[in-house]
């Protein structure tokens, strides 16, 4: 059965990938609506980068954030100087690592969605006396419900996947930075695999439903190279 | 009459629009030339989508563009209608919803139900209201669409080439909409086309263009019938004019047509006497005769004056001729021309064997 710590990690997990969900569609949104419009020669180079969660090592991008979060890091001095402490080994520390590590799951099936929508139709919405800010929010959000939807599911269950990151720079905190896939690890550990049997068929379990919703309810179920 | 300045000057890598026009501020403006051209480049400066570096555009005493003074509208602030190539409706809403679209976010909303009635009616869409744009045909799909600008009640309505994504059989099925819309319409139109069949049928005054400038521009006879343009040498070159239902010949199942002094015979028309018509001559069915004939068989004969002639190298000769005050085009043999001695200021007869009724 599931103990009450393994209770505690999976709840925190469930917060620590919601917010980060919101996070990514709140910044992944402007990101990938720029991306998918502009000429500018600065795409390729951005869109580089948001893509490079997709092939970096989680320990990498871990390192660097612990090395930056950390006292002596330039956004440790930061919300040193701020009074809010070190972000390293906080909950706030594994949101932004979160957020960053699961980025390209949130822009990239935007960005397609926007793509799909024709130039055309938003030129139509302007001779309609729609203003651009209007134009977004009443034919361009509609018109890409589905590619919401799957770069909210993509970014929640990524989130809750990642392992690797979370121990470069949450460590293994109850209640701060315990989340479930560093929990399993802790049961192997200490060679308690009947507990790390529960958690990881939740797990399990979770990513099937969530992926078998997004490929049989949605009409265009996401491709491979969206997903790598 | 107040006209509509517009002046655009825009340069990209390979095409550069440099016009200076004065659109007429009724009636319908046909902007016609080969693709390329920079007609939908015109209307997109116009409707602001496209932002020429140097531009100026006034209506209705507002002023939408003026370089000189950095002033530009976007083009959600402007009172006009646009209709594009392809159908551009929101796939999402109804054909209600669509409709609805532009009305909602009006900001002195003036469009009262009468009005929608009326232009429901006109585009013939009633029963097409509850539909998705996916149910529905290309035909029904423009009809939509236009119906969605007209309810704006905006100052210029802007047209890019509406027909041409459409088969032959659904532009028949809409030009009529079309020329309907011309006889209720109070206000100016522009066309842009490359269908000569359209700038007959739809034209007022015709704007040709060619590599983004305007080679010709005045009203719709003189500027088709303008011997140096590409029109009249075309085998499918007419005239167009302007006449009034004045009689019938129902025994003979005829109607006939007054064009200033003149009258034309043309197949029975059910239309009330006095009807405002256009009348499309081919320039193939015109042959000129030097006396007036009088055992002839075609009915509508003028007499008429030579005003111009041009060979090509296909031994076909083009002739403009004036008949009244209204210009007419012959396509003739060269060696036709050359027997009869013809030339300019020649007192002559047309003899007319066919017409078309344009509606």
């Amino acid at each position: 059965m599931l103990s009450p710590a393994d209770l505690d990690t999976l709840w925190l997990t469930f917060k620590v990938a919601s917010l980060s969900t919101f996070l990514l569609l709140l910044i992944g949104t402007p990101i990938a609506w720029w991306l998918a419009r502009t000429q500018s020669p600065a795409k390729g180079f951005i869109n580089a980068l948001v893509s490079l969660p997709l092939v970096l090592p989680p320990t990498v991008l871990g390192f660097y954030l612990l090395i930056l979060m950390g006292p002596n890091g330039a956004l440790g001095k930061l919300t040193n100087a701020l009074d809010l402490g070190a972000l390293s080994f906080t909950f706030t520390g594994l949101v932004i690592a979160s957020v960053l590590y699961s980025i390209p799951f949130v822009v990239q099936p935007l960005q397609s969605a926007f793509n799909s929508i024709a130039q055309q139709t938003l030129e139509a919405a302007a001779t309609l006396r729609a203003s651009p800010l209007n134009t977004f929010l009443s034919v361009v959000l509609p018109l890409s419900k589905s590619g919401f939807l799957t770069a909210g599911i993509l970014g929640f269950t990524h989130t809750v996947g990642e392992f690797g990151v979370v121990l470069m720079i949450g460590g293994n905190i109850p209640d701060k930075t315990r989340v479930v896939s560093v929990q399993i690890y802790n049961h192997v550990e200490a060679l308690e695999y009947t507990q790390a049997h529960w958690l990881a068929g939740c797990l399990l379990a979770f990513s099937f439903s969530v992926l078998l919703v997004l490929y049989t309810v949605l009409k265009t179920p996401p491709q491979v190279q969206q997903l790598k | 009459m107040p006209t509509l300045p517009a002046r655009f000057k825009l340069a990209y890598e390979n095409f550069a629009l440099d016009v200076d026009l004065q659109l007429p501020s009724t009636g319908v403006t046909v902007l016609f030339g080969p693709s390329g051209s920079g007609k939908t480049t015109l209307l997109r400066c116009i409707a602001g989508l496209e932002k020429a570096p140097i531009g100026y555009f006034e209506i209705k005493g507002q002023c939408w563009q003026d370089s000189t003074k950095k002033h530009f509208i976007p083009t959600y602030q402007r009172n006009l209608g646009y209709v594009f190539q392809e159908a551009n409706l929101f796939p999402h809403l109804s054909v209600m919803g669509n409709l609805q679209f532009g009305v909602k976010r009006q900001t002195c909303s003036t469009v009262n139900s009468s009005n929608f009635q009326e232009i429901i009616d006109l585009l013939g869409i009633e029963h097409l209201l509850n539909r998705k744009p996916d149910r529905l045909s290309g035909g029904e799909k423009q009809r939509v669409v236009i119906a969605r600008a007209l309810l704006l009640k905006p100052d210029l309505l802007l047209m890019d080439e509406p027909l041409a994504a459409l088969d032959q059989q659904r532009k028949q099925e809409i030009l009529p909409f079309l020329i309907r819309l011309h006889q209720h319409l109070s206000i100016p139109v522009i066309y842009v086309t490359h269908s000569q069949a359209e700038v007959a049928q739809l034209a007022d005054t015709l704007v040709v263009m060619q590599a983004g400038k305007v080679v010709a521009h005045g009203n719709l006879t003189d500027t088709f019938n303008r011997i140096d343009l590409p029109f009249a040498q075309d085998k499918g070159a007419s005239s167009v004019w302007q006449g009034t239902l004045s009689s019938h010949e129902t025994n003979y199942h005829l109607s006939c047509v007054a064009i200033n002094d003149n009258t034309l015979s043309l197949p029975l028309i059910t239309a009330p006497i006095g009807t405002k018509l256009r009348i499309q001559i081919y320039a193939r069915d015109v042959s000129i005769t030097l006396s007036a004939p009088t055992d002839t068989s075609i009915l509508n004969i003028l007499p008429a004056v030579i005003k111009e002639i041009k060979a090509d190298n296909t031994g076909q000769c083009t002739v403009r001729l004036q008949v009244d005050h209204q210009s007419l085009l012959a396509h003739i043999t060269q060696k036709s021309a050359h027997l009869l001695n013809l030339k300019a200021e020649l007192m002559v007869y047309v003899q007319i064997k066919g017409t078309s009724l344009l509606g």
